[in-house]
């Protein structure tokens, strides 16, 4: 008995180990810990996927790059003058929280959707979207299955688990009642395997996941997404609660990206814009007001973002339709085009 | 009277107090990082408690022993996990047990093929990292297998796909008097066999109570069907269409391929541990221990067993228990292949949604803890039932 008492209290010990280990970054005051902590780094820690293309992938040498990426990469040139100064961490869809709250990473760009639950109930911060995306189902095209409606009892489905896709996927079913078979996997490496092998019918999670996933099936063509989208996901960066000063300047920057795009303003234009008649983009390229100073930083703070990151829609072109997985802007057009792309004005 | 026997100079208490000492430095370390960790947790608006456990989960497992959909608690969703988890340990425990001793005594087997084909087993499965082992399995091994429409069928009855392992489901009535008669058989045949050994020890007369326990064993429940209204009937698979090429079966029991690759995988890699500890078990018996044996004229197969084996048990037991600890634990590698065992299920998607990471992690970790000290105290208790019984 008393060997199992001191097995017990080491098993706490070592939990409250891993539960406290990193220090206490950001009681809200006026500074902010986390900019402080990050300048001091010289770079900025960011929470990516594990590989998603078009999102936050990495390439043979380790280069990054994708949408999420981008936010990440705008908060670096933002605050420290570089946009490659980012430390990238590869997380699941289960590490992905503590990461941020423990002070692992600083800013989560991870495909994430913004819920009511996630946002109130485990000290995170959703600051916006960068992607309004739903959860769709893709088939095999020879399956006759062209629709929702086509699904029966039995059908078995594909996913990953701890995201909001298995609770979707529940509602959808139970709404439709139908009788299926979820087979939730921790990686989406796993899934696309498993579905590409035939263990399940149907693979369902974001649309924007499964065009990225189909271009890793072993032949793409077999396979297409149905019509339907059975959600809302509105993807987009989370910061920790409490540190007010950064929840803006991440914000701000992706802010920054869509408002540039909105005014015309890339990233090859940017400089010589200094001297532009319109007072909102002169205050885009920090050639009017004082925007920086409200969060600690200089006034060419969003003009490096658009320099060296590039604006929305050039971030979305290179990434998301060069590389031929949604062609289609959708929503995620600006909202002057037909879109629902709307960021607050920056002045 | 108690002032006085705290003395310095007692030895009981000089040994006393670096214990007293360690066991506080050990309690405030406990205390500074549990206040600590309230801070941050305060500092970040995370709450503790464990009131999540009675809210809805809303998510769906794929296989669960017990009746259960998203509409059950979280608490619920634990169970089956553990359930499961269970399951799999004790599916693994059993074949790796069998494989093992097959392979431990096939190794010391005079037959040159079948010692080296022993040898060989031991040596790929056992230098194979097990999560390589579970993927091939589960990828490889599963993905060979045939869609439902071209699954391999056993007779009509079972079908082996993709898709699982379709087989028969026993549709009882009345039940529980089945169950009632198997119990009653194995309370018969306890004090048949404490009978016989009476018999045998103060009479010297031999009962034959293998042949009367199984019979009993048999004739019990089947009296039961005859007379007490107890009927078993089976509901076969069958085949059904969902679309023009998307098939599945209906009816039966499917055991899930998460389930199979990830038994097979525990218990090929487990059996080579507990192979070499027959080995050494039964090397460790004195060579004079065999050759008396042979000389009162036992065959070869009475020497292992009568002789051999009780002796080589002693010492295999101890480490075979660790090889038990290790599969449970080695079981938590499920999350890999979507086989909803307590880590994927609790400590993964439930942990995922409620976001409480420090209350689901240290339930799933006194949960192990339970389980491996319930198999230690079991193997215990057998080990002393094995030991040198002095007269």
């Amino acid at each position: 008995m008393k060997s199992i008492k001191t097995w017990i209290l080491v098993g706490f010990a070592s939990l409250l180990l891993v539960a406290c280990g990193q220090g206490g970054g950001g009681a809200g005051s006026k500074k902010s810990k986390t900019l402080d902590n990050t300048k001091k780094a010289g770079f900025v820690k960011c929470g990516v996927s594990q590989g998603l293309p078009g999102f936050s992938n990495a390439d043979a040498s380790g280069n990054w790059s994708g949408i999420d990426v981008d936010v990440c990469r705008a908060v670096a040139a933002a605050v420290l003058g570089d946009a490659d100064k980012v430390k990238y961490t590869p997380l699941s869809a289960k590490e992905r929280f503590t990461a941020l709250t423990s002070g692992e990473i600083d800013v989560l760009s991870r495909n994430t959707t913004w819920t009511l639950s996630r946002d109130a109930d485990i000290g995170l911060t959703f600051v916006g979207v960068n992607f309004y995306d739903g959860q769709g189902f893709m088939v095999r095209k020879n399956s006759g299955i062209n629709s929702v409606n086509d699904f029966k009892d039995g059908i078995s489905a594909c996913t990953n688990t701890g995201t909001t896709t298995e609770l979707n996927m529940r509602d959808f079913f139970n709404s439709k009642n139908i009788k299926y078979e979820p087979i939730a996997f921790e990686k989406a490496d796993e899934v696309v395997q498993a579905y590409d092998a035939g263990r399940c019918d149907t693979y369902t999670t974001d649309k924007s996941g499964l065009a990225a996933q189909r271009t890793k099936m072993s032949n793409p063509d077999e396979h297409k997404v149905l019509p339907e989208t059975i959600s809302k996901e509105p993807l987009g960066p989370v910061v920790r609660q409490g540190d007010s000063v950064w929840e803006d300047i991440v914000r701000w920057s992706l802010n920054t990206m869509i408002e540039a795009e909105e005014y015309g303003v890339n990233s090859s234009n940017a400089s010589s814009l200094k001297d532009s008649d319109n007072p909102a983009i002169k205050r885009l390229v920090g050639a009017e007001g004082e925007l920086g100073a409200a969060f600690g930083l200089d006034n060419d703070w969003s003009l490096r973002i658009i320099e060296q990151v590039g604006n929305y829609g050039e971030s979305y072109k290179k990434h998301i339709a060069d590389t031929g997985i949604l062609p289609n802007r959708g929503p995620n057009e600006l909202w002057t085009k037909g879109g629902i792309l709307y960021v607050p004005p920056a002045r | 009277m108690i002032f006085k026997k705290f003395n310095i100079e007692n030895k009981k208490t000089r040994d006393l107090i670096p214990q007293v000492a360690t066991i506080l430095a050990l309690l405030s370390v406990i205390i500074y990082f549990a206040t600590n960790a309230q801070i941050n947790m305060g500092n970040r608006g995370i709450s503790f408690g464990f009131g999540f456990l009675n809210q809805e989960a809303s998510f769906d497992i794929t296989f669960s022993m017990i009746e259960y959909d998203g509409s059950h608690s979280y608490g619920r969703a634990f169970l089956v996990g553990l359930l499961n988890t269970i399951l799999v340990s004790v599916i693994g425990i059993f074949f790796a047990t069998i494989a093992g001793v097959i392979v431990g005594v096939s190794r010391l087997s005079d037959n040159y093929l079948i010692s080296k084909v022993a040898e060989w087993y031991v040596e790929i499965f056992r230098n194979i990292p097990l999560i390589l082992q579970i993927f091939f399995w589960y990828f490889a091994a599963l993905r060979a297998l045939p869609l439902p429409e071209n699954g391999i069928n056993f007779n009509d009855i079972s079908f082996l796909t993709i898709k699982g392992w379709y087989v028969p489901k026993f549709i009882w009535t009345n039940f529980n008097i089945f169950l009632l008669s198997i119990i009653a058989a194995f309370i018969a045949i306890y004090f048949i066999n404490s009978y016989a050994t009476k018999q045998r020890e103060q009479f010297g007369k031999q009962l034959p109570t293998a042949i009367i326990s199984l019979s009993t064993l048999i004739l019990v429940p089947l009296i039961t069907f005859l007379f007490f209204g107890v009927s078993l009937t089976f509901e076969y698979p069958v085949l059904k269409q969902l679309s023009p090429t998307v098939y599945t079966y209906e009816g039966g029991v499917s055991i899930i391929p998460e389930l199979i690759a990830l038994a097979l995988a525990l218990s090929m890699y487990t059996a080579t541990f507990i192979a070499e500890n027959v080995r050494a078990g039964i090397l460790g018996v004195g060579k004079g221990q065999k050759e008396a044996a042979a000389s009162i004229g036992l065959t070869k197969n009475q020497i292992l067993k009568l002789v051999v084996m009780p002796q080589a048990l002693r010492i295999i037991i101890p480490p075979t228990t660790n090889q038990y600890l290790n599969l449970t634990k080695n079981s938590s590698l499920a999350a890999a292949i979507a086989y909803p065992d307590i880590v994927l299920v609790f400590a993964g998607t439930a942990l995922m949604q409620t976001g409480r990471a420090i209350e689901i992690i240290s339930i799933t970790m006194l949960t192990y803890l339970t389980l491996s000290i319930s198999i230690s105290i079991f193997m215990n208790w057998y080990n002393k039932k094995m030991a040198i019984k002095e007269k």
